[in-house]
């Protein structure tokens, strides 16, 4: 008789191996590793979470700590493999499989190990695509969470750092799977409960609280005049012509560019209001100026950024806040907000070739992509119109078929990149990478038919309007300024492409490069961001200078 | 315009009167340094430092301005040599005071002897125009701050105006944390160097005589202040009475605060109130300090 | 160091003075504008930490020479590695300066 419960079957059979080792749901901190060889089995799927924010670092630890030869095969489905312990478990043989999404400072160790086939490689995901593996055939068996505080039952408190918490644990509590999550704290009482007792099989208060990257802070102290001059040809040449309101940033220095000029340079022009409005966005430190002149409706957050959560709080108009008074990220719903809500994306990256697909693959490491091409990536499941977005249709169409609307997907990128390294190449180092790591797929961040405008030093390339392969080439070319690609432009075509207002140069703007100050930023040092926070801002020790 | 982001000729520029400043050994001249080009390592038309006579609210003035961007301020033989000939011309040409504005980490280490020799140079030349009854005024802004040398140089200055952002000190907390490891000092707590090397703990102490926000038009009206005051009240020259009352105070000092692991704790003895000293501006951190 | 001298043809100057513009410090540079004798010629004298660039350099100092009225100039740079952005910045900058009333 086949049994239709072999799931729930098998979780009680763990938890009661887990008996011995807690009655309720707490699970004293030196009984951790205990606890993980007592209801792990041999080729389990395993989450432990993390993305380039917070990390369940303690769990790592653990889990790195048991014994192989009974936690062994396992198949790890991650956010990211950022912690030196992820790849430590590697090494000790304990892992058989990996798809994930990012790698970021491991890249270097987990392309030895794949090189020396220690492991394989399922895929390298995006965030959203991962998730959705989640709900059909990556669902884990075990998922280790952080959370910034318990209940005596075991509700979590998350705070702002909500993040995968939500999209890991549902998965993993509604398909037969244990979850264990560590804490910084126990408290009789939670500001409010972010994941309900039930779904949480143990919790564990760990002994120091879990890491949070400071990812998303950008020092205006480090912005460059070019930086500068390419925020204003990015508000002037695009975001105003468009009338962008909805958007995702990158997180690079010229993104934080356009940030700190929206309420200088972007006021002046009459923009307030116009541009800008709606973000899905982590709460950039570079994002209060714009935020405090009033620029700025709403921001859904993927995750939080330390020293932010004081701000966050007390502009609960702008920002998602729950009843508590803290505020509520949550990556999956950010990302899907990012996809199919915003009519642009821009972002920086580090190779661009002739056809304008882009990657940040360098030949020794594996880093993988975290949520930029879920952005970066025009939404074709999308059905609702905006005015920037109806435009990119119609440049796209030529004004002919069925009208449709299209999402702004922009590279804004130096053509050098430091040490003189072209960001424009005639073959991304991606195809090498994929050819020692083995990998189907060449790691692409943004695809060159998702892209639709390259903004460089040298002005903006609109590819929506090119109208042949040829063109389009020619536009990356006449962009790419001083790099042998684009000294190899055909500068009779790209003066071409200039008559025809598909490359705009900053004086065709009416921009004067001398203008291009860094005294058009709102703010110029992390001091200045707190000054203008009233004092919210409480930015990490690495970054003040007082 | 903040000072702090400025070069060393904008701020010149924005010190002194309009149009007055007149440059000794300009680019032009190319004094470069010897022992830069024999290493093959970039130069600079003026070492790094510009120097020339100028005015501060109608009166005479001379002025030298370190470049804290081009190795990192520091001192070589010919960087040190113009210091030390403004300081010189000072004998001659008697300006009301000498404005040094220095961003500087000390000693170029290419230069080694040369650039200790130079500094030792300008400390003499120094202590010379003040004994003539000159006054010289160190203004401290920059990002490489006044360190070593020229942190020295630096207290040798009848007025030191500083902003939160200038640090002052000898050894740089880099040099410290590899020498004594990084639990004596962690260089990268950024908001520890400034609890200890900052504008805001040398007011306190009373090693900078003014703490200014950060911007030219604040350095320039704090300089002119200073400058008229001591023209209504020239310098005399210290008895040795007066040195040892000053050398007593700096032994109760360094008693008071022998325990002292970190800024605060001058705060703490200085002010009225030490709550979020570094979030205040200038002007509240004065108040509180006067009012102790 | 890596040094060259280029002499390019550009449109006699309108005005100019000596100036100085920009610091020595990584990925940056100083340039020296001055007069020299040939109105219709601009002389520029590279001293860069960057090695093996030259073709580049030449390519942004030929565009510089091209679109500004340069002619009877001397520009002495000392770099540090700038990028071509940043050479083309600084270039402009310090042209305005010395032209500048």
């Amino acid at each position: 008789m086949s049994s239709h419960d072999h799931l729930a079957s098998s979780r009680a059979e763990r938890l009661k191996r887990a008996a011995g080792i807690s009655s309720n749901r707490l699970v004293a901190t030196e009984h951790a590793v205990q606890l993980l060889e007592a209801v792990i089995e041999p080729g389990d799927r395993v989450c432990i979470e993390g993305n380039n924010q917070k990390q369940a670092d303690f769990l790592a630890r653990c889990i790195a700590q048991t014994d192989p030869s009974r936690v062994r095969g396992l198949h790890l489905v991650q956010s990211v493999l950022a912690l030196p312990e992820h790849i430590d478990l590697i090494e000790r043989g304990q892992v058989e499989r990996i798809d994930f999404s990012f790698s970021g400072p491991q890249a270097g160790r987990l392309a030895r190990l794949v090189e020396n086939k220690k492991i394989t490689i399922g895929a390298i995901h995006t965030y959203l695509e991962l998730f959705a593996r989640y709900f059909v055939d990556l669902t884990p068996r075990i998922a280790l969470i952080a959370a910034q505080a318990a209940d005596r039952e075991g509700n979590l408190y998350t705070g702002p750092n909500t993040e995968d918490t939500p999209a890991i644990v549902e998965a993993t509590a509604f398909k037969g799977g244990i979850v264990i999550a560590q804490v910084n704290e126990i408290v009789d009482r939670l500001p409010r409960v972010d994941i309900p007792a039930d779904w949480v099989n143990f919790f564990i208060k760990a002994p120091t609280p879990h890491y949070i990257e400071p990812l998303f802070t950008r020092d205006p102290a480090l912005i460059s005049e070019i930086q500068v001059l390419m925020g204003m040809i990015a508000i002037k040449g695009l975001y105003a012509e468009y009338g962008i309101k909805r958007l995702n940033h990158g997180i690079g220095f010229d993104t934080a560019a356009i940030e700190l000029l929206l309420p200088t340079y972007a006021a002046e022009l009459g923009l307030r209001g116009k541009i800008c409005t709606h973000w899905a966005l982590n709460p950039h430190p570079t994002l209060i100026p714009a935020i405090e002149s009033g620029f700025v409706k709403s921001v859904h957050c993927f995750g939080s950024e330390v020293g932010m959560e004081r701000y966050t709080s007390a502009r609960p108009d702008i920002f998602f806040v729950g009843a508590d008074g803290s505020m509520r990220s949550n990556r999956a719903f950010s990302q899907a907000a990012g996809h199919y809500a915003c009519d642009l994306f821009i972002g920086s990256t580090l190779q661009i070739d002739l056809d304008g697909n882009s990657s940040t693959a360098t030949l020794d490491r594996i880093a993988g992509f975290g949520g930029a091409p879920n952005m970066g990536a025009d939404a074709r499941g999308r059905r609702h119109a905006s005015p920037a977005w109806l435009r990119a249709g119609r440049e796209a169409q030529h004004g002919a078929g069925m009208p449709r609307g299209k999402k702004l997907v922009v590279q804004i990128v130096e053509t050098f990149r430091e040490h003189m390294q072209p960001t424009f190449v005639e073959r991304l180092d991606a195809w090498e990478l994929s050819r020692t790591a083995n990998m189907e797929l060449p790691p692409v961040m943004i695809y060159g038919d998702d892209l639709t405008h390259v903004i460089t030093e040298e002005g903006i390339a609109n590819l929506l309007l090119c109208r042949s392969p040829d063109e389009r080439e020619q536009a990356i070319r006449g962009v790419a300024g001083y790099t042998p690609v684009g000294m190899a432009r055909d500068a009779r075509m790209v003066e071409n492409l200039r008559d025809r207002g598909i490359i705009r140069r900053a004086e065709d703007l009416g921009i004067r490069k001398r203008d291009a100050t860094r005294d058009l930023l709102a703010a110029r040092s992390i001091k200045d961001l707190v000054r203008i926070s009233g004092g919210l801002y409480d930015p990490p020790a690495q970054f003040r200078n007082w | 315009m903040s000072y702090f982001e400025a070069s060393a000729r904008t701020r010149i520029l924005g010190l002194v009167d309009a149009g007055t400043f007149q440059e000794f050994c300009p680019p032009e001249m190319r004094q470069t340094s010897p022992h830069l080009a024999r290493l093959d390592a970039p130069l600079s038309f003026d070492d790094g430092v510009a120097v020339g006579r100028a005015r501060l609210s109608g009166h005479r003035i001379l002025i030298a301005a370190q470049e804290g961007r081009f190795n990192g301020g520091s001192v070589g033989e010919v960087h040190g040599a113009k210091i030390r000939g403004l300081l010189d011309r000072a004998m001659t040409e008697r300006p009301s005071a000498v404005l040094l504005l220095i961003d500087s980490g000390g000693v170029r280490l290419h230069e080694a002897n040369a650039g200790l020799i130079a500094i030792s140079e300008i400390m003499r030349a120094l202590l010379r125009i003040q004994a003539a009854g000159i006054p010289a005024f160190a203004l401290v802004g920059g990002a490489s701050g006044a360190f070593g040398g020229m942190g020295i140089v630096t207290r040798l200055c009848n007025e030191v105006i500083m902003s939160e952002q200038g640090r002052l000190s000898l050894s740089g907390p880099e040099v410290i944390e590899t020498v004594k490891g990084v639990e004596e000092f962690d260089s990268k707590d950024r908001a520890l160097v400034w609890r200890v090397t900052g504008g805001k703990l040398r007011r306190a102490q009373g090693e900078a005589t003014r703490l200014v926000e950060d911007s030219i038009p604040a350095f320039r009206a704090a300089a002119k202040e200073l400058m008229e005051s001591h023209f209504l009240h020239p310098l005399a020259e210290k008895s040795l009475h007066d040195l040892l009352e000053d050398q007593e105070r700096l032994s109760e000092r360094s008693i008071e605060f022998s325990d002292a692991r970190d800024g605060q704790a001058v705060w703490d003895a200085r002010l009225s109130d030490s709550s979020r000293v570094p979030e205040i501006d200038c002007e509240e951190f004065n108040r509180r300090l006067l009012a102790k | 160091m890596e040094k060259f001298t280029l002499t390019l043809k550009s449109v006699p100057a309108e005005s100019l003075r000596t100036a100085l513009c920009g610091v020595v410090s990584s990925g940056n540079l100083e340039v020296l504008v001055e007069h020299h004798g040939v109105e219709d010629a601009c002389e520029i004298e590279v001293s860069t930490s960057a090695h093996g660039f030259r073709d580049i350099w030449e390519a942004v100092l030929n565009d510089f020479a091209r679109e500004h009225k340069a002619g009877g100039l001397r520009l002495s740079i000392n770099d540090a590695g700038a990028t071509p952005a940043v050479v083309s910045l600084r270039l402009s900058q310090a042209f305005e300066i010395a032209g500048a009333p």
